[in-house]
């Protein structure tokens, strides 16, 4: 009779269990003989490789072209901003596109290509001031919980939680209601609440960086805790914080519009804004007037993917 | 795996506790002030005083906070301000289950595709294929879910009528009636959310197609399908579940400007006619609500996770 123990291999020498790579052709150059890459010679390749990406080329273009739409709307636009369109001396309201309104009219005779140049503004405005605002508030929080760690930042974190759950638009909403939808009541709302998020990236970003030689020297230096977080943790993190900045318009032009829609855009709601000019017409798509719903959403649309093709490419190539 | 559980539901607590804080924060320092505004402008300072007694706004901050703890675990929010009589949960209660069909239906759409496409990106990595699926993802998940609601309202509903283009089914509608009439929002979730889990996907499906179990399985001559079926299935899958379960209260709470466009009557749109009306009892009942499906959402994508995966029943 066997038992089951008879067949159990004797066990290898630990050495062995290691499988240390043969390294059957050592490189022919030493690597100390490398060249150093320095911080300049990487950005260089960097900003090389973002010129070359298309992605990138075609953010910049849509980009580009609604920040001219915003900076000279009067040279751009073809009409007024608020005075209908007058052919022969008559209004021409409820207009499908044509000749005379490329995008056609709206209910009071506005030329809504006009509208649409006169409307890039407000959004371009709005959400890099917000995303800006989140990123700086986001990476002052998130270099203290990340660095200091303890109980402020056990607190934090379940704060940044409990925010989280509940859906921006909500929160917008409540916040905006209260104090009125002014354009700073807007822009600090929404930077606001992106600065959970932001926080959260950053903290685990510093967290890693941390843990890394560099930062352990300059406390042996006896280097203070600002001084570390500001000279030597933030200079490496600045990555991070760019892709997150252009990640966060993207959400933060989401936001703007979806607002606007819901009539928390601006005071003045005959000023020209996408999100509160759709919100306006999109009844009337159903009776077949779409174009004073549609262009304006298509512009939404446009920015939005132009902001986040840049995103993703600098996200790509800071990644490598 | 109890510990587990239990460590995760104390934590929720925890974070409900601090939402109906920010929650009953927010409500009370509205300036505007609901008793006179329910009472009309031309009611005397007793009647409004009255009202105000008779809602409980004159009660001590502390006492008020305490009914609404009590309201949140009792799941009893009292009459609503704007629609004097009737309970805070007969509006919630139907608001809940139109947005449990739409998410449901968005569900049963999004998901397969997003993985299928996200699994296939992987598979095709740095092909036309994979570029496509990723910028088509990241462009229409950055478009908001009113923008595309239009879009799809325009084309689908309007220009082609394949589709009703609003969301409100007859009374006596049936099953796939229904359907019909809550394709188009469901659409539009689609296509906010193809992308986002497309791409996490995609990730997952990367790391588990670069694995050596993944190899071993190819090498030992089982087809694509299968490879994927049981070897890259069960370990790409574990950031989708998690990211599906942290968008559910997005889905319930956040589609607001999509449920209007489609004059859809959902628990966002509701939400949002408490916090303009004001009224009190209905917005904390709605935010509530929204928390708690939150909170049981991500609670089950662990489960879920843990069950896909041993080794984070450990941790």
């Amino acid at each position: 009779m066997t038992s089951i123990d008879d067949f159990e291999q004797p066990r290898s020498d630990p050495e062995e269990d290691l499988h240390e790579p043969i390294d059957l052709e050592p490189p022919a150059v030493p690597q100390s003989a490398a060249p150093a890459l320095d911080r300049k010679s990487v950005k260089a390749e960097q900003r090389r490789e973002l010129m070359r990406s298309p992605s990138f080329l075609i953010g910049m273009f849509i980009v580009i072209l609604w920040l001219l739409c915003s900076l000279i709307p009067d040279v751009i636009a073809r009409y007024p901003e608020l005075d209908p369109v007058r052919v022969d001396g008559t209004v021409i309201a409820r207009q499908s596109p044509s000749a005379d309104a490329w995008f056609g009219t709206d209910g009071t005779g506005r030329d809504v290509y006009s509208r649409v140049v006169y409307g890039a503004d407000n959004v371009l405005i709005n959400a890099p001031a917000a995303a800006f605002l989140a990123v700086a508030l986001g990476a002052i929080l998130g270099l203290i919980m990340g660095y200091y760690r303890g109980w402020v930042d056990e607190i934090l974190s379940r704060v940044i939680e409990a925010v989280l759950s509940l859906p921006v638009i909500l929160l917008a909403i409540m916040v905006l209601v209260v104090f009125g939808a002014s354009r700073i009541a807007i822009i600090l709302t929404i930077a606001g609440l992106f600065t959970p998020v932001v926080t959260r990236t950053v903290r685990a970003a510093v967290q890693t960086e941390a843990q890394l030689d560099y930062v352990a020297a300059a406390k042996l230096r006896g280097e203070s805790g600002p001084f570390i977080m500001l000279r030597e943790i933030l200079p490496n993190i600045t990555n991070v914080l760019v892709v997150e900045f252009t990640v966060r318009v993207g959400y933060a032009i989401f936001t703007v519009a979806t607002l606007a829609f819901l009539g928390l855009g601006a005071d003045d709601v005959t000023v020209a804004d996408w999100g509160t000019d759709i919100s306006q017409t999109y009844g009337l798509i159903v009776s077949g007037q779409w174009w004073p719903s549609i262009f304006p959403a298509l512009a939404i649309a446009l920015l939005v993917i132009g902001v986040n093709l840049i995103a993703d490419s600098l996200d790509k190539v800071y990644k490598g | 795996m109890a510990r587990f559980i239990a460590r995760r539901l104390l934590l929720a607590v925890v974070t409900l506790l601090l939402i109906l804080f920010i929650v009953f924060a927010l409500t009370r320092v509205f300036p505007s002030d609901p008793a006179k505004q329910l009472a009309g402008p031309f009611a005397s300072e007793e009647r409004v005083a009255a009202l105000e007694e008779n809602l409980g706004l004159d009660d001590p901050l502390i006492t008020q906070f305490g009914r609404l703890l009590w309201g949140a675990v009792t799941f009893n929010f009292g009459e609503s301000f704007s629609q004097p009589g009737v309970q805070v949960l007969d509006l919630i209660r139907p608001a809940l289950w139109n947005s449990a069909k739409l998410v449901a239906l968005a569900l049963v759409l999004t998901l397969p595709i997003s993985i299928l496409g996200g699994i296939w990106a992987a598979y095709k990595r740095d092909t036309a294929i994979d570029r496509s699926i990723v910028s088509f993802g990241l462009a229409s998940a950055s478009i908001p879910d009113f923008v595309s609601g239009v879009f799809l309202q325009f084309l689908i509903g309007v220009q082609l009528g394949w589709l009703p283009s609003i969301s409100n089914p007859p009374a006596d509608a049936g099953f796939f009636t229904e359907i019909r009439y809550i394709l188009l929002p469901a659409l539009a979730i689609l296509f906010v959310y193809f992308g986002y889990i497309a791409r996490i996907t995609r990730a997952g499906a990367i790391t588990a197609f670069d694995s050596d179990y993944t190899r071993t399985a190819f090498m030992k001559g089982l087809s694509v399908p299968e490879v994927i079926r049981r070897h890259v299935m069960k370990n790409a899958l574990q950031p989708t579940v998690a990211v599906t379960g942290t968008q559910m209260g997005y889905m319930f709470g956040g589609l607001v400007g999509l449920e209007l466009v489609f004059n859809y009557p959902g628990l966002g749109r509701l939400i949002f006619q408490a916090a303009t009306a004001p009224d009190f009892p209905l917005l904390q009942a709605g935010v509530v609500s929204v928390a708690i499906i939150f909170m049981l959402a991500t609670l089950s994508a662990d489960l879920i996770i843990a069950w896909m995966n041993p080794r984070a029943r450990l941790s």
